[in-house]
């Protein structure tokens, strides 16, 4: 049996060898800082003869997506990659890959939104992003992106639902962090190829999303609505087999640290989730009982796990990179207390905005606004 | 030769029995492209008449798979199915012929919001075949102004008649350098039938033009539709043309008009049969009107007759 390869990579990068690993067969790549490095390295793979696959160099991210959606309604498992505004520009089709069930598999490097301009990391692209029907994950390391994709091209082929790998631009996509590759055949093992229950076939001549009575568009709608929450035992499922297979674990719906017996726990997303693991040792230093309760899983979003995991009288701070415009705070306590109102009256929801931008989040910081929001 | 309309193929892709007014033009071009393009195919709709006249899911008047797409994105969809079909065999989980991707998109979705797609399609090259029915408006949301709708024409959004010249949307197609481009029209389905065969026949980015006269929109009398189309080409308002990798050579009877055989009609008794124009050419201005209308249909006479000089 071969041995998992230990090689230095980017999260860009790590994204580019899953894409490899999942033998893709169609990419459309349109650049956008900071995503842009990922279908270079694509690009380059398909070039080389690396990846066996066709790269598309489309025009523009709306055209991205009605590709992507357009090759998996043909059969091929594809991918795709984007950031922010190029996020935004895809929204509509992002509703036809969902609408259509076509498990397309997109990488989005989260940057925060114009206007104004800026190029760094925040979460209001992805989380804008929330009612248009795909599957969201929020990946907080390099190797978890590697491992994320992967999964996610298992559970979108399962439940034909197409699936989003969010990371931070920067402080992932572009840091050097080692990534451990498992041999092709555990992959192949795990990632079966993509054998669609139904594709364009001239031999089986139908029409695709095309108009419907609300007899029949209200049902469509439904069996959306109702197959993203049944996605959640196929998220654990796929994590467990991953698991078994490479030995690798990032948590299933959720992850969590040092939670068990935690008075204050931490609740946010992404790269500032693992920075958040050194401001809970931090607390736990000043012998405050901190814990970290990080959702992997944005969408759907997992409330049964995240009320089970959650111990007794817990006060429970927020923190959104993101605003919820219209309401005080950000979109993650909104879903929060959502999921808890009248399950847990027993935990107390506090929330704070912060990092916008790419405003840099040290474990010092966040610590130290942790403490300040008990006082609250 | 051109085919006859005698010896155009029994086979029939669109079925009988659909949504589509009566004389829609639209469905008669789809039909001989349907004989020229046979079952082996993958049909791309955007929102337009064809869409509304297809029948309702899970009904379906044209016997392809036809996939429904956003409306910006045609050129971009039909990449998408033409290089998933395309790795798909060399990678051995497709056998035998690939089928023929073409899409069947209205003016507004060619012209107007689409064309971003197409253009970037048609520099890539990506093997399809573009068909753009051209009717002139967005009829099937009831007849608003497009980039498509002559100078001098009513349209809902242009109540006293479009100010401004249509674009040569063929023309910029041919300017992209792709291997064929061709204009057509219902009144000559022989020729439509052949363009559309060599069409299928060459490799690449492929961009065909039919000319659609539609009844509700250009407000004529239903039984019309084949009258109108021939009227549009005699009088030199739709020039039928081909370019095989960038050489033009114009079809019958245009070819006459290019090379000064034939004169066009004068385009008078063509504007006055249709309500469109008609409707604005009551007032004292109506002499001057017609002659702005004309000036734009000589000028593209000459224009095309001088741009089929340049073969580099």
């Amino acid at each position: 049996m071969k041995a998992a390869e230990v090689v230095m990579g980017t999260g860009a990068r790590a994204a580019a060898l899953a894409v490899k690993s999942a033998r893709v067969d169609v990419v459309p790549g349109y650049p956008i800082t900071p995503q842009t490095s990922i279908i270079e390295a694509v690009a380059a793979m398909v070039e080389n003869g690396e990846l066996h696959a066709r790269f598309i160099p489309v025009e523009g991210e709306h055209s991205a997506m009605a590709a992507a959606v357009a090759a998996s309604a043909a059969g091929a498992r594809v991918f795709t990659a984007t950031s922010a505004n190029g996020l935004l520009y895809m929204h509509e089709v992002l509703h036809m890959a969902s609408g259509g069930r076509l498990p397309v598999v997109m990488c989005n490097v989260n940057r925060g939104i114009f206007a104004p301009w800026t190029l760094w990391a925040d979460h209001q692209d992805s989380m804008a992003q929330r009612d248009t029907g795909w599957i969201q994950y929020h990946c907080s390391s390099n190797q978890e992106v590697f491992n994320t994709i992967l999964q996610a091209f298992r559970v979108a082929e399962q439940i034909n639902i197409p699936v989003m790998v969010n990371f931070d631009g920067f402080a992932i996509s572009h840091c050097l962090m080692p990534l451990t590759l498992p041999p092709q055949e555990d992959i192949d093992r795990f990632l079966p190829p993509h054998e669609p229950e139904w594709r364009l076939d001239p031999a089986h001549p139908s029409s695709f999303s095309n108009v419907t009575n609300a007899e029949e568009y209200a049902p469509f709608r439904q069996m959306l609505s109702d197959d993203i929450m049944a996605a959640i035992p196929l998220v654990k499922q796929a994590a467990q087999e991953y698991k078994d297979i490479t030995g690798m674990w990032d948590g299933d719906t959720i992850d969590t640290y040092r939670l068990e017996d935690a008075e204050v726990v931490a609740f946010a997303v992404n790269s500032m989730a693992a920075e958040l693991k050194l401001s809970i040792d931090i607390l736990r230093q000043q012998g405050i009982k901190a814990g970290l309760l990080r959702p992997r899983l944005y969408l759907p979003f997992p409330a049964e796990d995240i009320i089970n995991a959650l111990p007794q009288n817990a006060q429970v701070m927020v923190l959104d990179r993101n605003y919820n415009f219209g309401h005080p705070g950000g979109i993650l306590a909104s879903e929060l207390k959502s999921a808890l109102f009248g399950r847990r009256n027993d935990i107390t929801v506090k929330n704070r905005v912060m990092g916008i931008g790419g405003i840099d989040l040290p474990r010092r910081f966040m610590a130290d606004e942790i403490r300040a929001m008990m006082d609250e | 030769m051109t085919t006859s309309i005698k010896q155009l193929p029994d086979i029939e892709q669109v079925l009988s029995g659909n949504g589509a007014c009566g004389g829609c033009p639209a469905t008669m071009a789809l039909r001989i492209v349907g004989k020229a393009l046979g079952p082996n195919a993958i049909m791309l709709l955007t929102p337009s008449c064809s869409v509304a006249s297809m029948g309702m899911t899970p009904r379906l008047g044209y016997n392809w798979p036809c996939i429904n797409i956003c409306f910006a994105t045609a050129g971009s969809s039909a990449s998408g199915i033409t290089h998933a079909l395309e790795i798909m065999q060399e990678k051995g989980r497709l056998q035998g012929e690939l089928p023929t991707v073409f899409t069947w998109v209205g003016d507004g979705g060619t012209y107007d919001i689409g064309f971003q797609a197409l253009s970037a399609a048609a520099e890539r090259n990506d093997n399809m075949i573009f068909f753009c029915y051209n009717n002139e408006a967005y009829s099937n949301t009831g007849v608003q102004r497009s980039g498509a709708t002559p100078r001098g024409s009513y349209t809902t959004t242009t109540p006293s008649g479009k100010r401004q010249q249509k674009k040569n949307m063929a023309l910029l197609m041919l300017e992209h350098n792709i291997p064929y481009v061709a204009t057509a029209t219902v009144a000559y389905p022989g020729d439509l039938y052949d363009k559309v065969a060599k069409a299928k026949s060459i490799s690449g980015m492929k961009y065909i033009e039919i000319l659609a006269p539609c009844y509700l929109g250009w407000q004529f009398d239903m039984p019309e539709t084949v009258q109108m189309s021939r009227m549009a080409v005699r009088s030199g308002a739709w020039l039928l043309w081909e370019a095989e990798n960038g050489k033009i050579s114009f079809n019958k009877p245009s070819a006459s008009i290019i090379n000064g055989k034939k004169d066009a009609a004068p385009v008078d008794e063509y504007l006055m049969k249709q309500g469109r124009f008609n409707r604005l050419l009551k007032g004292p201005d109506a002499a001057q009107r017609i002659a702005e209308i004309q000036g734009d249909i000589d000028r593209e006479i000459a224009f095309m007759r001088e741009r089929a000089q340049i073969t580099i």
